[in-house]
């Protein structure tokens, strides 16, 4: 493995610890129901503050449950997902096709030529 | 950061939506400049959009037993300036407020605000600061998207603080009770989105050296700085 992989494997392996430390030290023990949005925490604290705030506009759509809101919101990782992997895909397989040409170019001409050529 | 549908007074709602408009508008015509200047632009473009949409459906736990999201601006803002940052970032929040009931259309002008605008631009400023003072490019994109995601929660924090200052304490006594709730949650993903965001951009170093010479990300020439940003 070069240690480029290392260090890029490396990075994901941080983002990951950060994600499960918090879950793995039960760090939402404390709380009635853990690991609530932070949205929506937002949402009682003003409730708190003004006991009276009513919105006044409800969303025009409105995911009809759990599921099918997970469903969504794993479309929408899974787009982005699939754009990113795309483009880094596409980028290697170019630059794979520039080497194998110039390999192309190079054994196409004579031995003796291209050895010349060799910058 | 997504202010709830409806729960921004309409007065609110209405001056953040003004405030985002000419952000929004402006960042349109950079980017129809861009695509129209640099066509072989429109797929890392695209790639820096769907970087954004990844990065704020990833809903993580955080060291205050919560829940919240990162906002994945700082990468595009770095790699095409924050005007452009401005419309992807709106074109995430849309297709939340609108299929995931996340966010809202009355609150998309706040929401915008913080994610689209304030957050791109001060990743962006950090990142240009540190790169003035020739701080290594791998450090810089890392403390660019950590100031961009966690100033979008200082800002979610203030907008909400205006509208609903606390009867006792006042507008300071409600920016510490929210901003409690969202700064300190996302101190620790915020780190996530600086390290996500250094391993996108090692993957367009090593990929994309031609576009990120063209966007000045890479300094043509200066060959250290590439085989350097490569091996770290």
């Amino acid at each position: 493995m070069s240690r480029n992989t290392k260090i890029n494997l490396l990075l994901l392996a941080l983002v990951a610890a950060l994600a499960v430390l918090p879950l793995a030290l039960g760090l939402g023990d404390h709380k009635k129901e853990p690991f609530t949005g932070a949205d929506a925490e937002a949402e009682s604290a003003i409730t708190e503050i003004e006991p009276d705030y009513e919105p006044w506009f409800s969303p025009l759509y409105e995911p009809p449950s759990g599921e099918i809101e997970s469903a969504l919101f794993s479309l929408q990782a899974a787009l982005g997902a699939g754009v990113l992997a795309y483009y880094f895909g596409l980028r290697r397989g170019r630059r794979q096709g520039e080497a194998r040409a110039l390999a192309r170019r190079e054994t196409a001409k004579t031995p003796a030529e291209s050895g010349a050529d060799e910058v | 950061m997504h202010i709830a549908e409806g729960f921004l007074p309409p007065a609110h709602a209405i001056a953040w939506g003004v405030a985002s408009a000419p952000f929004v508008v402006h960042g349109v015509r950079s980017l129809t400049r861009e695509v129209r200047e640099h066509p072989e632009s429109t797929l890392l473009l695209g790639a820096s959009g769907a970087f954004t949409f990844v990065l704020s459906a990833l809903k993580l736990p955080s060291v205050t037993g919560s829940c919240s999201h990162p906002t994945g601006t700082g990468l595009g803002a770095i790699l095409f300036r924050p005007p452009i940052m401005a419309v992807l970032g709106t074109i995430t929040l849309l297709f939340q407020a609108l299929l995931l009931a996340h966010g809202g259309l009355t609150t998309l002008g706040a929401n915008v605000f913080s994610m689209a605008i304030v957050g791109p631009w001060v990743g962006y400023a950090v990142y240009k600061l540190l790169r003035r003072y020739d701080v290594p490019l791998m450090v810089a994109v890392f403390f660019g998207a950590f100031f961009a995601d966690l100033s979008t929660y200082c800002v979610t924090s203030v907008q909400l603080a205006l509208a609903f200052p606390d009867p006792s304490s006042g507008f300071l006594g409600a920016l510490g009770k929210f901003g409690s709730i969202f700064a300190v949650t996302q101190l620790p993903l915020a780190v996530s989105e600086g390290l996500l965001t250094v391993l996108v951009m090692r993957l367009l170093v090593q990929s994309s050296k031609g576009e990120l010479t063209r966007l000045g990300v890479l300094v043509a020439g200066k060959r250290d700085t590439t085989t350097e940003a490569v091996a770290r």
